[in-house]
């Protein structure tokens, strides 16, 4: 079973599109393997390009010398970063997050440092990969290996090596006078923290640590350029957004917005990962000094050294609870990892780490931190895990000392509408009530867990959601279907989603509208597909549009029946007039063309009440407490969701998110040696779940309508990846009296709690 | 009046307060009134005139990409927090 029916709200049960499972748009070109991806992008005259990348963690580059590359034949064009303008310190605002410029350009091809293996630093153009490959080879480069730091508190501590020298703390807003590895420390404050710990009757307090991770997406980066003689530059990529993708290109090769086009090819997942640009700067160079088109695709281990992993951290947590189960207090530190540029998602963790609860009096410390591994980037809900795996770790244990029902626990300190969290906002309409009763009521947990070395776990995650700017325009079509043009890349059947919500507002079939993703100069601007937004707001937009062609149609109307429009209305896909004329939508699409102007929708959104998400993970686990291995038995996930479109798409980002959750828990992590190699930067050796280490994820859809949203939509893409790691923890808890409080909770590192538990014991 | 929330940052510059009432009709007024009332606050938040990078407004809950033109209610709360990306 995949899906648990739940009641649906008179709200919801109104719909005749929303909330069907139409087959998806694009189905049919991507079972059948037609549907084209970055890789497989060919142009005449196309070079393929090979990157130069530091087998070093830290060095400084001494020299480098590329002439003997530029003469083997076959080699077209070699880059470096001295091909690259120069860019300061200006930061760029991208929609979703900004970026430094200069550290961008720098991530892009290192300067006159490497700051973690993999860096890239040079790149050939040549006739096939073989020679550019071979070309990389010979181009001459002479380091100065320095230490390099690899760990949040080593490169906390005063005397760690640090990674650049300009870079000074903003501590709480004053900048200090020394370089420092820690870009920041902020804070958020509520309450009176003393007055709320001396109340409590419990305090726990514990120290976490989480790994590198990767979104572990299927496809490798890619992207392939045209620099034309006219200055202007076309990109062909996989990417989460073409007008994010464009902008970061065009800042970082000074060229006006407009004289790069970004074109996207399907997209073999992104997660977060896919919106910082790593290549299309240097094809596009590549391809100017060449005068050809070039293709860069990187490798399996190019992926996983290169580009944005979500950070490694660690988070201290101290809770005080009185006896009656009411939380007093809580104090939050957490530490992030940045990777080699600062600009890590500690903020938002610090956001989240007492977002499910009402807590009366906080205080929570965060720190930004460089290391040498890569420049950390977005991953579903990003910072929002860590912080859940120690605040909800915390929160199991307090309800064993104090013998309290963690669902109980957990209800009596719900965040609700009106609860202020530790940052300052106060919470509208939310869901998280409602996704742990659910929990509750499901068969799931009303059926007792037998067995030795078996637990049961729960967590609860949150997380905000974004809105931002999206645009779609709909043409009506003479048979009545309808042309839907959208700049969203599709990562998660998002065609489906936003077509059915222009198809609901239409009153027609969402088989009659054709969604097609097109690039940066076929539409207006888009922001990226990322933050849960794009069927929130993007379907917002394609709402807008539909409106539009109502209105245009009651004035058509009129115009037909020669009466004012005023007597004229649109309603369950037909138009009404005066006398009992109507015409359906059918109907008025085959007279427009020869009544008037084409009719075209035009819908370009804006929206500020994306709405938060809040999600509770019920988990069953085995142990094999010989090998440490844990066999996750049962999963439940409940989710308020807001209105689910397509509830079939809906389930599968839950099943999704909850998947990269229990392989962040139990088995993923970056894991480097000493010099800051990391040792298992293949699939074979980093160890993600598949089909056949997992049950069936069971869904909850909790439909709480988001009142932000013409359709009550949330976004229901992120959240399900933030309960796992604590929920797995808190079973593995409850089958083997062990806490595990550093992820991931590997078989060598739950083993070796396991044999030490067993040799205090005696045993 | 706009209740303005004080970021733990910038509260020293503040006398200590957590939060204020200013008479503002949008972000940018609010800004103008701090500045007034505790001189040196603005360059914290909007150096240069835009708001500082790796910051965001939220009104009344909401993250606003209207900026310093965000409208203000007679109830509106306004908070200065980390800009948030999403994946």
């Amino acid at each position: 079973m995949a899906t648990i029916e739940h009641e649906k709200t008179a709200e919801t049960q109104k719909y005749k599109v929303i909330g069907t499972r139409p087959i998806r748009h694009d189905g049919v070109d991507k079972v059948t393997g037609r549907a084209l991806y970055g890789a497989d992008k060919r142009l005449t005259g196309m070079l393929a390009g090979a990157m130069l990348r530091s087998p070093h963690a830290h060095a400084n580059i001494k020299s480098l010398d590329t002439s003997l590359a530029e003469k083997l034949p076959g080699v077209h064009a070699v880059v470096t970063s001295a091909d690259l303008p120069d860019c300061t310190d200006k930061v760029a605002n991208l929609g979703e997050g900004s970026v430094n410029l200069k550290h961008l350009s720098n991530n892009v091809l290192a300067g006159e440092k490497v700051l973690y293996r993999g860096h890239a630093i040079a790149a050939v153009a040549a006739d096939d990969i073989h020679i550019a490959q071979e070309a990389v080879k010979l181009i001459k480069i002479e380091y100065e290996v320095l230490p390099p730091v690899l760990h949040v508190l080593d490169a906390m501590q005063e005397n760690a090596p640090l990674l650049h020298d300009d870079l000074k703390t903003d501590e709480l807003g004053e900048i200090a006078d020394q370089p420092s590895n820690v870009a920041k420390h902020f804070r958020f404050e509520q309450g009176d923290l003393e007055a709320g710990f001396a109340a409590a009757d419990v305090v726990v307090e514990h120290e976490f640590k989480t790994a590198t991770v990767h979104q572990g997406y299927i496809e490798p980066h890619n992207a392939t350029a045209l620099w034309n003689a006219d200055g202007h530059i076309t990109v062909w990529m996989s990417t989460q957004g073409t007008f994010t993708a464009r902008q970061q290109t065009a800042e970082l090769l000074h060229v006006p917005v407009s004289h790069v086009k970004v074109v996207p090819m399907e997209i073999g997942g992104g997660f977060g990962g896919k919106i910082s640009v790593y290549l299309p700067p240097v094809a596009a160079v590549l391809s100017k000094k060449s005068g050809r088109p070039v293709q860069l695709v990187m490798s399996r281990t190019d992926v996983f050294e290169a580009t944005g992993p979500t950070p490694g951290s660690v988070i201290r947590i101290k809770l005080g609870v009185d006896k009656e189960g009411n939380i007093t207090a809580g104090e939050a530190w957490l530490a992030y990892e940045a990777g080699a540029y600062p600009g890590s998602p500690v903020g938002a963790g610090a956001m989240c780490v007492f977002s499910c609860y009402d807590i009366p009096n906080a205080k929570v410390d965060g720190f930004d931190v460089v290391v040498n591994k890569p420049r950390t980037n977005a991953y579903r809900a990003p910072g929002a895990t860590n912080a859940a795996f120690a605040m909800e770790t915390v929160v199991d244990e307090i309800c064993e000392k104090l013998q309290l029902d963690p669902v109980e626990f957990r209800l009596k300190n719900a965040a609700v509408e009106g609860t202020r969290r530790v940052d300052g906002p106060v919470y509208p309409r939310i869901g998280m009530v409602e996704t742990i009763e659910a929990i509750r009521d499901c068969e799931h947990f009303q059926t007792p867990l037998e067995g030795k070395h078996r637990g049961r776990g729960m967590a609860t995650g949150f997380w905000f959601n974004i809105g931002l700017k999206s645009t779609a325009q709909a043409t009506v079509n003479p048979d009545g279907t309808v042309g839907l043009v959208e700049g969203s890349t599709d990562i998660g059947g998002t065609r489906a989603s936003i077509a059915m919500q222009l198809a609901e507002t239409l009153g027609i079939a969402a088989e009659d509208v054709v969604p097609t993703v097109v690039d940066t100069d076929s539409i207006g601007y888009t922001d990226v597909t990322g933050g849960s937004r794009v069927t929130f707001a993007t379907g917002w937009a394609a709402y807008l549009a539909a409106i539009d062609i109502q209105d245009q149609m009651v004035e058509r109307a009129a115009k037909i029946w020669d009466c004012d429009a005023t007597k004229v209305h649109y309603e369950d896909g037909a138009i009404h007039g005066p006398d009992g004329n109507k015409l359906t939508f059918k109907e008025m699409a085959a007279k427009a063309q020869t009544t008037g102007e084409p009719i075209i929708g035009r819908g370009s959104a804006d929206p500020q009440q994306p709405g938060g998400a809040f999600g509770t993970h019920l988990v069953d686990v085995e142990v094999d407490v010989d090998t440490g291995k844990v066999t996750v038995l049962r999963y439940t996930a409940a989710q308020d969701v807001g209105t689910a479109i397509h509830p079939a798409y809906v389930e599968g980002q839950i099943q999704g998110g909850a998947v990269q959750g229990i392989g962040w828990g139990l088995n993923e992590e970056y894991y480097y040696d000493d010099e800051g190699t990391m040792r298992n930067s293949t699939y074979l050796d980093y160890r993600m779940p598949t089909t056949y280490d997992l049950p069936m994820i069971d869904t909850i859809l909790v439909e709480v309508p988001n009142p932000g949203h013409p359709y009550g939509v949330r976004g229901v893409g992120e959240v399900p990846i933030v309960p796992p790691p604590a929920a797995l923890a808190n079973a593995i808890y409850q089958a083997t009296g062990i806490r595990m409080r550093e992820l991931p909770m590997s078989p060598p590192k739950l083993l070796h709690e396991i044999l030490g538990k067993a040799k205090t014991n005696g045993a | 009046m706009p209740t303005v929330f004080i970021p733990a940052s910038l509260r020293q510059l503040a006398d200590d307060h957590d939060r204020v009432e200013l008479d503002a009709a949008n972000v940018r007024d609010a800004i103008d009134e701090l500045e007034q009332r505790f001189p040196g606050i603005a360059e914290r938040l909007v150096p240069d005139g835009a708001l500082r990078p790796g910051l965001a407004i939220a009104v009344d809950g909401n993250i606003s990409s209207l900026g310093l033109l965000q409208k203000l209610g007679p109830e509106s709360e306004l908070h200065f927090l980390p800009a948030v990306g999403g994946g």
